[in-house]
């Protein structure tokens, strides 16, 4: 762990909702390029752990680093500034602006980021709905709202919380189509699912959580092998 | 000169427009209180402090400095913000996540601290501050006489309710402001400073009161309780509006001196009250306001 080519570091992070301990010393890495996953069952601390990364959980302590820069003691906004992107689970469509706003909504951190064109290549939906309301929307036109905006932003990295939480099977695979277009375009994504057939098909690493912890590890190639392990994990 | 009603013109108009002068007022004072109330949830009793303070700072600039109503039109509500950002910093933050009632109790003993410190030095009776010459004297409309400064007055205001309402509701920085109030956390992790957006428009929902202070020193006499007089009816107001929304603000301040400017031709009685009469009936009626939305 902690190589100097990880593009995120995160070493012994704990993490507080007030005067209850979250997470005790998670510990895992992701390297540029990859899709990783964090799977585990309901309230292990995987959409903590992507909380406390991006500092919205500000009661943390351990190490963050993103490109060799501890982010530990930085503020939530200064956090996103460094290049690291939040979908939340809940989505987080404005319901007070419109999709056109929302899509403009996340400042711009870096250059590179992709532009409204390649936005609506990816989401074609979108376009179509520019003026309307932002939670008049679809669940899964929301969803794609949702990733759509923070691919403006430059961000290389981007944190993604179940992002196939409730959505019908058709709009799941263009999802999932959309991570493996992304991971073709560069993007470095970490994924927390709940659903393990729709992270098989996208990841190229596994951390399964229990209690607050990374308790196990391993890549795509070596799924197989580790499925009945997996499904005691998951209690599936 | 005729009659309407059994009412003389000249009295009718002459009453409407002085509603429109008070609408005036608390349209742009309840706009900065709806403000504030949307992005801080405090409710800021400071704000009739705030305004005298927009008053007082056009006549010390005039006494001291020489610097005439122009111009204290413009520096007046940018200084009197400034010390609204210091507020925010030293006090207001901190009562961030709290029961809005601590808000409320701090702003409100601002006020004692202010409107005291300005009695202090100022003793309680009006000071005159001049119409700007350029505004002076007023035309015969043939039914009513319209002095000239008021009918700026009600233009100036109207101006910035509608220019405000739209820098909220119709641009990118408007986008910002709608979102950070709606979700502050998510609004942060986008990389947005949303500390400094709070600090920000707690100045400038300050530097509306100063504004509205600076335009009614040369009507109503500059005087350290001019502002805890009108600040009790620009609550009615809010409240009969909608707490947060902010077209709800400029219509029912505008729609309110109106009904009590009309109310003294008809009803002079009941002038006084007829505000917080309508206020009790739409609290039974609909408890969030009138373009108040539901929580």
């Amino acid at each position: 762990m902690g190589e100097a080519d990880d593009l995120l570091a995160v070493n012994e992070l704990n993490a507080w909702y007030g005067e209850s301990h979250v997470l005790h010393g998670v510990t895992f890495a992701v390297r540029p390029g990859e899709v990783v996953t964090l799977l585990g069952r309901n309230g292990v601390g995987k959409t903590t752990t992507l909380k406390a990364i991006m500092g919205i959980i500000e009661n943390r302590s351990g190490s963050v680093a993103f490109e060799g820069n501890e982010l530990i003691r930085l503020s939530s906004d200064a956090i996103a500034r460094s290049g690291i992107a939040f979908c939340p689970e809940e989505r987080g469509i404005f319901a007070t602006l419109d999709v056109k706003e929302n899509l403009l909504l996340p400042r711009r951190v870096r250059a590179g980021g992709l532009g409204l064109d390649r936005i609506f290549a990816l989401f074609p939906n979108i376009r179509e709905r520019l003026a309307s309301q932002g939670t008049k929307l679809s669940g899964g036109e929301q969803q794609m709202l949702a990733i759509g905006r923070i691919l403006r932003t430059g961000a290389r990295l981007l944190l993604l919380d179940e992002p196939t939480e409730g959505l019908a099977p058709v709009i799941v695979q263009q999802i999932g189509r959309t991570i493996g277009a992304l991971k073709a375009q560069g993007f470095t994504i970490l994924l927390v699912e709940q659903n393990f057939q729709f992270a098989a098909t996208v990841a190229d690493r596994y951390y399964v959580m229990e209690h607050g912890r990374i308790v196990d590890h391993f890549a795509a190639a070596d799924l197989k092998a580790n499925t009945g392990k997996l499904h005691e994990y998951l209690g599936v | 000169m005729f009659e309407i009603f059994g009412i003389p013109s000249q009295a009718l108009f002459g009453q409407l427009l002085l509603g429109l002068i008070n609408g005036s007022f608390y349209a742009l004072l309840s706009l900065g209180l709806a403000v504030i109330f949307g992005m801080l949830h405090i409710i800021n009793f400071a704000h009739g402090a705030q305004y005298m303070m927009g008053a007082f700072a056009a006549y010390l600039m005039l006494q001291y400095l020489g610097i005439g109503y122009w111009t204290a039109l413009l520096i007046a509500p940018i200084l009197i913000g400034a010390t609204g950002i210091i507020v925010e910093r030293l006090f207001l933050q901190h009562l961030r996540g709290l029961d809005p009632l601590y808000g409320l109790l701090l702003t409100f003993g601002l006020a004692l601290v202010i409107e005291g410190l300005f009695r202090n030095n100022f003793g309680s009776s009006g000071l005159p501050y001049q119409v700007p010459e350029t505004l002076r004297g007023g035309r015969n409309l043939g039914f009513m006489f319209l002095p000239n400064y008021r009918a700026w007055v009600i233009v100036l205001s109207l101006a910035v309710c509608l220019l405000t309402w739209f820098a909220i509701e119709r641009t990118r920085l408007g986008s910002y402001l709608r979102a950070a109030t709606e979700n502050p956390v998510l609004m942060r992790a986008f990389g947005i400073n949303v500390p400094r957006m709070v600090t920000l428009t707690y100045g400038f929902g300050v530097g509306l009161a100063a504004l509205a202070g600076v335009m009614a020193a040369p009507i109503y006499n500059v005087s350290p309780q001019m502002g805890s007089d009108l600040i009790i009816v620009v609550f009615a107001v809010v409240v009969i509006g909608g707490m947060g929304s902010i077209m709800g603000a400029i219509v029912t301040g505008f729609a309110l001196g109106i009904i009590e400017g009309l109310t003294k031709v008809f009803f002079p009685e009941a002038s006084n009250t007829v505000i917080f009469v309508i206020m009790a009936v739409v609290l039974l009626i609909r408890p969030a306001g009138l373009f108040g939305r539901h929580a």
